[in-house]
């Protein structure tokens, strides 16, 4: 009969409205199970995988929980424990990094020999793909993804240019985002530096009996090298230099020396370490309940 | 013209060909990687006619030129014709495996236009002519399509470079260790990188409006008493219905279209040259960006290209990973394109919010697995990145067997019998299933025209050849059908999940050679599978380098546009919206 398919369609939608409707009239709606109440009408939502009816989540006061995996810009890792950068300049994120958004300068000493260590690392946020190759091949645990989405700025250039300061992050952040990851890492990491300890143990012993005549040849090796520094080093420090002359504009900029800006720095560690806190608490209540 | 050495019996009869063709081939190209003939330009036309009629090869699936200038590798060491034509052909009837025809061009010289003999060659040849400039002598309508006519040059010859070209391949030397870099913004002088071809005036041109076959559409004759004339109308860039950036140059008579020519371009980033200086890894994340809706598959497509090339295995539970995601995507997809199709058909919202609702659970799994909702950059050679996390089976599990049939089942209630679907739908955008083989169409719309081919089935790749599941065809070809074969072959994907999930056993998900370093080795492949929007082919030529020689998408939105024009001439403004919501594309993938 003409309209039957048309009144059974419409039974389909009246079942869609009543189910919103009917969800939407309880004290707590179905669809805030296992959601996290923050106050203030703020919550973390995570849709039930059966529930029914539509789901409208009423951003920015309510977010969606996102899932560990959840990839968005890189950051660095400060290894708090050690108090140093986990990164050593081997320069592997750059080469896979499929747009070609890291740019690395490794550090030298004040011979002008490089050392495990960058002086200045820059990603440049406008250009990342999020594809998470850098994470995938770093072998030093230093680069992982970040959660933080809400990165919106009035300009492209230079405030999604980010550099150390801006990308660096204390390890226990990174614990909290990455609970699952980060333990098989640091049983993995644990298992290693055991080994490489019991190593060197027997390398010192062989190293202590050599380390006389060694010194004799380490002193003409440095003599050597101070004649013949790297191409770069004047480039380098030139470069530095600039940077540094840069960073001073900018933080005079912004009304403050390089006491305020250490002070800054230090003030958004504390910050990080704060929201590092406070997400490792909603993960636990996520999982008491 | 380079003529091969007398030619060899032995790669005319694997071809297959009678006697009196025999002369045609003059060689083969990479014998171990996949049978490929390289033909004389005169008689290309003749050897894809007999293919065509004598060996049932009735399907031009990919047509791309390669430009082989500063080849390193050995294959090519005595060969001076700079561009290369490859024709991939396969039979719909037969199934089974291509055959790859090569001719080969010098510079700025002319190769006979296939598109008499497969019409489906319109669109490739006008992007190779577009992007290599190889002028085809025959061609219908031989205009630039992705580039505007003030482009200056052809971008995918290697010796083109664009604005701040850096370096040939990646990764660029200024990134690590020394700090020569320089932030493009830093000397971005706007509006000052354009170049225009050698006496083109920017001022003075105008667009032509009165394109082939656009102006030479039929005037109104059969009631002259009407006095009317014939418009020239252009839907779109925007609105026809948001699909994205796309633009039909119609004529129309009233609201009778007359004829219809698709414009395309404006998403276009040369996807292919970029793909050429990326290392074979780096292209993995970019295939997401091509057809964004489905990332996984695009994925799979390229990987699997690429493990056939350099010969990578798969682990078993990467295989059974990789259906699971590629039928999660189906699903994902024809969910979408049949609510939008309805909208298109004015059913505003309604029925696409419903039917993206269980999208969202999908697209949370990916997330879940991946990290990502939609660039989920999930496979690498020889795998998938990552496992499962803790709970993803089930959840994956109870939609799979649960959730989504009902969603399903609720979908066709909604929407199979509606009589303002079969009234808008039935007998619209008719296209005979041969016309829409000749025209280079694949996937679900010759599903619809009741031809059950599936590259799933015809040439089985991964494990699909294990599970049971069937290929839905319907009869008419119009919207009506194209609209219901997405809801009935989403059904298969669920049952092919159900399996799939059940049977998955445990092991490794990713093999060991596929990493950032992979050279494949010298030749050339076409990997190919069975996309939710056809068939979505890579082909790749590789010099035995760290990056493909050639990187090529066969895009299955691009190329089933072929049959746009053609399904709209006779039908209203308005159906031409949905006939166009019908063939469902992702501009994304059409201009790459």
């Amino acid at each position: 009969m003409f309209g039957t398919g048309l009144l059974k369609g419409l039974g389909v939608t009246l079942k869609h409205a009543l189910d919103t409707f009917e969800d939407d009239r309880d004290s707590v709606p179905d669809r805030y199970r296992g959601s996290l109440d923050l106050g203030n009408n703020r919550r973390v939502i995570q849709q039930p995988i059966d529930q029914e009816g539509l789901l409208t989540i009423q951003y920015p006061e309510e977010k969606r929980l996102l899932p560990e995996r959840f990839r968005y810009i890189p950051m660095l890792i400060w290894d708090s424990e050690k108090q140093e950068d986990r990164c050593t300049a081997c320069g592997i994120c750059a080469k896979v990094c499929p747009p070609q958004c890291i740019w690395i300068v490794r550090d030298s000493d004040e011979n002008g020999k490089p050392v495990t260590r960058c002086s200045e690392f820059y990603i440049d946020a406008a250009v990342c793909m999020s594809c998470s190759f850098c994470v995938e091949f770093c072998p030093f645990d230093a680069i992982k993804m970040n959660h933080d989405y809400e990165l919106a700025v009035y300009d492209r250039y230079p405030q999604l240019v980010y550099d150390m300061e801006e990308l660096t992050v204390p390890l226990e952040y990174y614990a909290a985002l990455w609970p699952t990851q980060y333990e098989e890492e640091q049983a993995r990491r644990k298992e290693e530096e055991e080994q490489k300890r019991k190593q060197e143990e027997e390398k010192a012993a062989k190293a202590a009996a050599r380390a006389a005549a060694k010194s004799a040849a380490a002193a003409t090796d440095s003599a050597a090298a101070q004649a013949a520094p790297k191409r770069s080093a004047a480039e380098l420090q030139a470069l530095a230099k600039e940077r540094a002359a840069q960073r001073q504009a900018q933080a005079a900029d912004a009304g403050g020396s390089d006491d305020d800006a250490a002070a800054a720095k230090k003030a958004r560690m504390e910050e990080l370490k704060r929201r590092a806190q406070e997400r490792a608490r909603q993960r636990k209540e996520e999982n008491g309940q | 013209m380079t003529e091969g050495t007398a030619v060899a019996e032995a790669p005319a009869n694997n071809l297959g060909l009678e006697q009196d063709l025999s002369d045609a081939v003059v060689g083969t190209w990479a014998e171990d990687t996949e049978p490929a003939f390289v033909i004389a330009p005169d008689r290309i036309l003749d050897v894809l006619t007999r293919l065509r009629d004598a060996h049932g090869y009735d399907f031009l699936s990919n047509l791309t030129c390669v430009d082989y200038q500063g080849y390193g590798g050995k294959l090519r060491a005595d060969i001076d014709a700079r561009l290369e034509i490859v024709y991939n052909l396969y039979s719909t009837r037969r199934g089974g495996g291509s055959i790859a025809l090569h001719v080969r061009v010098p510079e700025d010289d002319t190769v006979p236009s296939a598109t008499s003999v497969y019409p489906g060659a319109n669109l490739q040849e006008r992007e190779v002519y577009d992007l290599y400039g190889v002028k085809f002598d025959g061609h219908p309508n031989l205009r630039r399509i992705l580039l505007w006519d003030g482009f200056n040059g052809h971008p995918m010859r290697k010796d083109w470079h664009e604005a701040y070209y850096e370096e040939d391949a990646k990764p660029f030397r200024s990134r690590h260790p020394k700090g020569e870099y320089a932030f493009h913004e830093d000397k971005l002088p706007w509006a000052k990188n354009t170049t225009y071809p050698a006496g083109w005036d920017p001022d003075s041109w105008q667009e032509a409006v009165a394109y082939v076959p656009v102006s030479q559409a039929p005037q109104h004759e059969d009631e002259p008493h009407l006095d009317t004339e014939s418009i020239v109308v252009n839907l779109g860039p925007h609105h026809p219905s948001t699909h994205g950036v796309f633009r039909m140059l119609t004529r129309v008579e009233g609201e009778t279209i007359l004829a219809l020519e698709p414009e395309m371009g404006y998403l276009h980033r040369n996807h292919e040259k970029i793909g050429e200086r990326n290392t074979w890894l780096m292209n993995m994340p970019f295939t997401d960006r091509l057809d964004y809706l489905n990332s996984m598959s695009n994925n799979w497509a390229y990987a699997l290209a690429v493990e056939k090339l350099a010969d990578i295995e798969v682990p078993e539970r990467a295989e059974y990973l990789r259906v699971i995601m590629a039928e999660f995507t189906r699903i994902v997809n024809h969910t979408w394109s049949i609510g939008f199709i309805l909208n298109d058909l004015g059913a505003l919202q309604t029925p696409a919010l419903y039917a993206i609702e269980e999208r969202e659970m999908i697209l949370d799994l990916f997330e879940a697995v991946s990290g990502a909702r939609m660039m989920c950059n999930y496979m690498r050679f020889g795998g998938v990145v990552r496992d499962l996390p803790e709970g993803w089976h089930e959840q994956a599990a109870y939609l799979a067997n649960e959730r989504l049939p009902r969603a399903l089942d609720e979908l066709d209630r909604l929407l199979t019998e509606n009589e303002i679907l079969k009234a808008r739908g039935r007998g619209v955008g008719y296209l005979a299933v041969e016309d829409l083989i000749a025209l280079s169409v694949s996937g679900p719309m010759i599903r619809a025209g009741g031809l059950a081919y599936d590259i799933r089935k015809a040439e089985p790749y991964g494990i699909y050849d294990r599970f049971d599941f069937d290929i839905p065809t319907l009869p008419n070809s119009d919207i009506y059908d194209r609209y219901y074969i997405r809801l009935l072959e989403a059904m298969e994907s669920v049952r092919i999940l159900q399996q799939a999930l059940r049977d998955m056993p445990e092991g490794e998900t990713l093999g060991g050679r596929g990493g950032y370093t992979l050279r494949a080795p010298e030749g050339e492949v076409y990997g190919r599978l069975e996309a939710p929007k056809g068939e979505l082919g890579f082909y790749l030529s590789s010099d035995g380098k760290t990056q493909p020689w050639r990187y090529h998408v066969r895009s299955p939105s691009y190329i089933n546009l072929n049959a746009l024009g053609p399904m709209s001439v006779g039908y209203k403004v308005a159906d031409a919206i949905v006939i166009l919501g019908a063939i469902d594309i992702v501009l994304g993938e059409v201009d790459r």
